[in-house]
């Protein structure tokens, strides 16, 4: 059985989903980093942490890429999907956020309501293949964290996808 | 591998200025927005605005200010008369100053105070009509003078024009150099300019309260979009809007009690109202679509943008409940809406032929005007005084801010060297 240490950053989010935050003066910025708990692997399922870093398992890809002013899932990224379903399913106690993103053409608000179409559509396939609706959180950056920035059709392509981050990851 | 994986650094790289209270942290001249004028009014009005009597005193002319403003607004033409003062205490020389081919001059004093501040004395007189238009007295010190020469230049602006002038106003804006995300405020002429937040994550949506004190904003420091109210004067900060899923544009009611802003924690973005203090949370209307980008209207109608019939277009609700009414028709691509203070216009981008560009469209006419002849316009945002709308776009891959009339011809540009600059946000009129 392996120990990982990593913050325990999705459980303290998730369960502090109220409105109200305290008065904060400018570091609440720390506040993701700030507390740390031991997670434990599952060891029954012989689908550790480990796998989701190994270059070798498809857990380490976390990227599904849309069309241009598309919120359906291609079929080529379905085997990814169902693998991140299963870990989700094979370690209950695992959070993951999905961030939904766009190219960057367009309103910068209303391409963050796109990006959250992208981002459920992603939550809701993995909820279908058995993935709990507490584990998954899903939010948008919309057009605001760009992994490619030119502006060519390729870029745009790169841009416009969800990813799948787990605790500890962001 | 992906980029978000190494992303495990504590977000140390960041805090907070007290914005507005310290000019003197102004930032380096290369953080500097500098403004360049790239249309001007059809017919400018010729204006004298001499020197002030005893403004050789100060460290910094009040006359500069007062000057820079008047001609940047495209409206005014200046007419050099040389270095000599024309006092307040004086009645000018009308017919010369008709003689110069000026309609109008600004006579003005600085009467030295007791304690080392001064009173600035002026008078505008109309050349034309041979009458006085009106006079001013305002005390200040002598590191006031940028602000006595906007509010100065307020007064001519508003004698002339019969519009409320907008240089004493500030404006926020986003800056985004390398991987750095810094939200300023500087004066409406660029100058001033203070961080109010500074972030290694996005920054987006900056909405000014009534009062100017405070900024509400969209921050992704939590890798998640949430919303903030951050008071200037102290940089306080609280959160306003943070449920699962995203949380972003925020727009005040017009008495500053409640914030519209826009959640998914019931699926789809929905528009929603929350106190100021992040209290209270209540739907504010139902949709099958989008709904985002509201605009708390001084006429009581939240303006927003939603593709509930297929494409994004500005729809309006009563803020108090009720239908929604689409407003614009023209296009499929319709976003961004922002309602004029006398709720005459309404300011959005629309995607012309492919270009994302600013229209207004005259509420009462339904008549819709492109203004921009750009492709990558957006968050409009109405002056004070309704006469310019401010936005950003792109000029050369760089993000910069721009300028324009209601009537579409006076055009300024805001850059700031080697930065992007976006997501301009127009303050209110504090009297």
């Amino acid at each position: 059985m392996k120990k990982l240490v990593l913050p325990a950053l999705l459980a303290l989010t998730l369960a502090a989903c109220s409105s109200t935050g305290p008065e904060t003066a400018g570091t609440s910025v720390e506040d993701r980093g700030a507390g740390v708990a031991t997670v434990t692997a599952g060891s029954a399922s012989g689908t550790g942490i480990a796998a989701l870093t190994d270059p070798n398992n498809i857990l380490s890809k976390r990227s599904v890429f849309f069309d241009f002013d598309s919120f359906v899932i291609k079929p080529e990224a379905r085997p990814l999907i169902e693998a991140h379903a299963r870990f989700l399913v094979q370690n209950p106690q695992m959070r993951m956020l999905v961030q939904g993103n766009t190219d960057e053409r367009g309103s910068r608000e209303y391409n963050l309501a796109l990006g959250q179409k992208r981002a459920d559509v992603v939550k809701q396939a993995l909820m279908l293949l058995g993935a709990k609706e507490a584990q998954i959180e899903s939010v948008s950056l919309g057009e605001e964290k760009p992994r490619c920035e030119d502006r060519t059709e390729a870029c745009y392509g790169e841009n416009r996808r969800g990813d799948m981050l787990y605790s500890g990851e962001f | 591998m992906i980029k978000t994986l190494h992303a495990f650094r504590p977000l140390h790289a960041f805090r907070l200025l007290l914005a507005g209270l310290l000019a003197s942290l102004a930032l380096g001249a290369h953080a500097q927005l500098s403004i360049e004028i790239t249309g001007a009014g059809a017919s400018r009005f010729p204006v004298i605005i001499p020197i002030f009597e005893n403004e050789g005193r100060l460290p910094q002319s009040v006359t500069d200010v007062v000057r820079a403003d008047l001609e940047r607004s495209g409206l005014f033409t200046l007419i050099d008369t040389g270095p000599l003062p024309m006092p307040e205490s004086v009645m000018p020389d009308l017919a010369g100053v008709r003689a110069r081919g000026a309609d109008a001059v600004l006579t003005g004093s600085l009467i030295p105070l007791a304690d080392g501040r001064y009173e600035a004395r002026f008078r505008l007189f109309d050349a034309q009509k041979q009458q006085e238009l009106g006079a001013m007295a305002l005390p200040m010190s002598p590191a006031q003078n940028r602000l006595v020469g906007h509010r100065i230049a307020d007064f001519v602006y508003e004698k002339l024009t019969g519009l409320p002038g907008y240089f004493a106003t500030r404006i926020a804006y986003v800056i985004k150099s390398g991987p750095n995300f810094e939200l300023q405020v500087a004066d409406a002429d660029g100058m001033n300019a203070a961080t109010a937040l500074r972030s290694r994550e996005p920054i987006i949506s900056p909405a000014w309260s009534p009062d100017g004190t405070r900024l509400a904003y969209v921050s992704f420091e939590q890798k998640k979009p949430i919303v903030y109210v951050h008071t200037l004067a102290t940089g306080q900060r609280r959160v306003v809007a943070n449920f699962k899923g995203s949380n972003s544009a925020p727009a005040w009611s017009p008495d500053g009690s409640q914030l519209a802003v826009v959640l998914t924690k019931d699926g789809l973005s929905q528009l929603y109202v929350v106190s100021a203090d992040g209290s209270g949370v209540r739907r504010l209307a139902q949709s099958s679509g989008i709904d985002t980008e509201p605009f708390w209207g001084a006429d009581g109608n939240i303006y927003f943008t939603s593709d509930r019939g297929g494409s994004p277009q500005i729809y309006r609700i009563p803020a108090s409940g009720g239908g929604a009414q689409r407003v614009s028709f023209d296009g499929n691509y319709n976003v961004s809406p922002r309602l004029s203070f006398d709720g005459k216009l309404l300011a959005f981008i629309t995607r012309n032929a492919g270009r994302f560009q600013v229209a207004v469209q005259d509420l009462a006419t339904r008549q819709t005007t492109i203004l921009t002849d750009s492709a990558r316009d957006e968050s409009p945002s109405f002056a004070p005084n309704g006469r310019m709308i401010l936005y950003a776009t792109d000029s050369g891959g760089r993000g910069v801010l721009s300028a324009v009339s209601t009537d579409g011809r006076i055009r300024q540009r805001l850059t700031v060297q080697a930065a992007d600059v976006r997501e301009p946000a127009w303050g209110p009129q504090i009297r």
